[in-house]
């Protein structure tokens, strides 16, 4: 196959010129082959793949530089966050400290109170056992009073005839003060 | 007769024939043969290949995008920053379609049913080294003006003062009349060597193992296989150089039209 081409060559070369000098024919239509490719390529081609390589070396950069911008971001805000976390842990304290003293200050304050209220509880009981005991005495008196005129009488109404009577008398009233005091009871 | 001219009596060696093609159509007065009808395929690729890669770009690419960007951005750090720094961005519309066209011309010399490198046909590195040189002209002129391209270009700086008789002659004419024709030679006689070698092992094979088959022959047959084999891969090789070297000249040629300290 190969040398039936090259055969077709040689029997084509009826004489053979200068193979120095170019073909006109050969001119002319490697001029217009070549002037089209560079018309297509370099008119229409290259150019846009010479705008995309500069489109996507401005998107690496770009993409670049927004994840910079995008870590520096989060830097910052990772900073605020950790300061923002400083703040209130202090303030916790703060705060923890405060309710510590207020809390103690309330128990002292509770303290005092009902040991106020208790004095003036055991005030209020000591006047009303005074009261109790003056009211009692004042009534104790008076009974004791009439009950002494009242054993005085029987005493001297009955005599003092004999000692069986006497001691009679006696008991007959201890019995009638004491059923008193079951009846009052 | 000694052993190989026996050998190789009817042995024919290709020769300057095969870059000759029978014209296939005619397009007015202008005969096309097979070159012209690679040389337009290679067009046609060379815009396939990058309207796929780089019509609908991508920010994050895909599949044709990125061996694109790949091709692209191997030209631009290793052939347009290099010479051109912070310019490159813009005349990388000059220098990939130049690499690619000379490269895939190149290497329609390895494609099955193509096997021949548009660039071993003169016409075609021509064109190139031409439109290049008309690039330099025009940059340079634009740049550094007209007498200010000539001295700059011509008298190189802290030369002791007789040593100018020498060299502005021969600064002048290798970097004004000669460069165009060793860029555009350069990338032709490559292409063109490379072919005939190829050809030659390939039609060894052809005809020790073929054509005319012999106990003898048979050994040299073999190796012309093994030969056309490696010779392909080396081929390989060298198209992707010549097309990396023609257009770093092409880089180079131009910021010598940019700049004047050089």
């Amino acid at each position: 196959m190969i040398l039936a081409e090259h055969a077709a060559g040689f029997l084509a070369a009826e004489k053979n010129p200068n193979p120095l000098l170019p073909d006109a024919a050969e001119l002319i239509f490697g001029t217009l082959a070549f002037l089209v490719v560079l018309f297509v390529l370099g008119k229409m081609l290259i150019p846009r793949i010479q705008q995309t390589l500069a489109e996507r070396t401005d998107a690496i950069e770009g993409g670049l530089k927004r994840a910079e911008e995008a870590q520096d971001e989060a830097q910052k805000v990772l900073e605020q966050y950790k300061e923002q976390l400083a703040e209130a842990r202090h303030e916790a304290a703060r705060l923890r400290e405060e309710a510590r003293e207020q809390g103690a200050q309330i128990i002292a304050e509770m303290r005092e109170q009902a040991q106020a209220e208790a004095q003036r509880v055991i005030d209020q009981a000591h006047a009303q056992i005074e009261a109790d005991r003056q009211q009692a005495f004042t009534r104790l008196r008076t009974e004791i009073g009439e009950l002494a005129v009242d054993l005085a009488g029987r005493i001297v109404g009955e005599s003092l005839e004999d000692e069986a009577r006497r001691r009679g008398t006696v008991d007959r009233f201890l019995d009638q003060l004491e059923e008193r005091a079951g009846a009052e009871a | 007769m000694s052993a190989p001219h026996v050998l190789a009596k009817d042995f024919q060696a290709p020769g300057l024939g095969l870059f000759e093609w029978k014209p296939l159509f005619h397009i007015g007065p202008f005969a096309v043969a097979k070159p012209i009808v690679l040389c337009l395929l290679v067009a046609i690729i060379v815009i396939g290949f990058f309207w796929a890669a780089f019509a609908k770009p991508q920010l994050v690419p895909r599949g044709f995008q990125n061996v694109g960007e790949v091709a692209y951005m191997f030209v631009r750090d290793e052939i347009g920053r290099p010479f051109l720094g912070k310019d490159a961005e813009r005349w990388m519309r000059l220098l990939i379609p130049v690499f690619f066209f000379v490269w895939i011309g190149n290497l329609m010399s390895v494609v099955p049913v193509a096997q021949f490198p548009v660039n071993s046909r003169i016409a075609f590195p021509a064109v190139l080294a031409l439109l290049i040189y008309l690039t330099f002209w025009a940059v340079g002129i634009k740049n550094q003006g007209f007498f200010g391209l000539l001295k700059n270009a011509t008298m190189p700086p802290d030369l002791p003062k007789p040593l100018y008789l020498i060299v502005i002659p021969i600064e002048f004419v290798s970097t004004f009349f000669i460069r165009p024709f060793t860029h555009a030679v350069r990338l032709f006689a490559n292409m063109f060597a490379g072919h005939i070698l190829i050809a030659l092992f390939a039609t060894v094979a052809f005809h020790f193992l073929w054509e005319k088959v012999t106990p003898l022959g048979f050994g040299v047959g073999v190796l012309g296989v093994v030969l056309t084999i490696v010779m392909t891969a080396f081929e390989l090789f060298i198209q992707a150089v010549q097309a990396y070297v023609f257009t770093l000249l092409a880089a180079f040629y131009i910021s010598a039209g940019l700049y004047s300290d050089h």
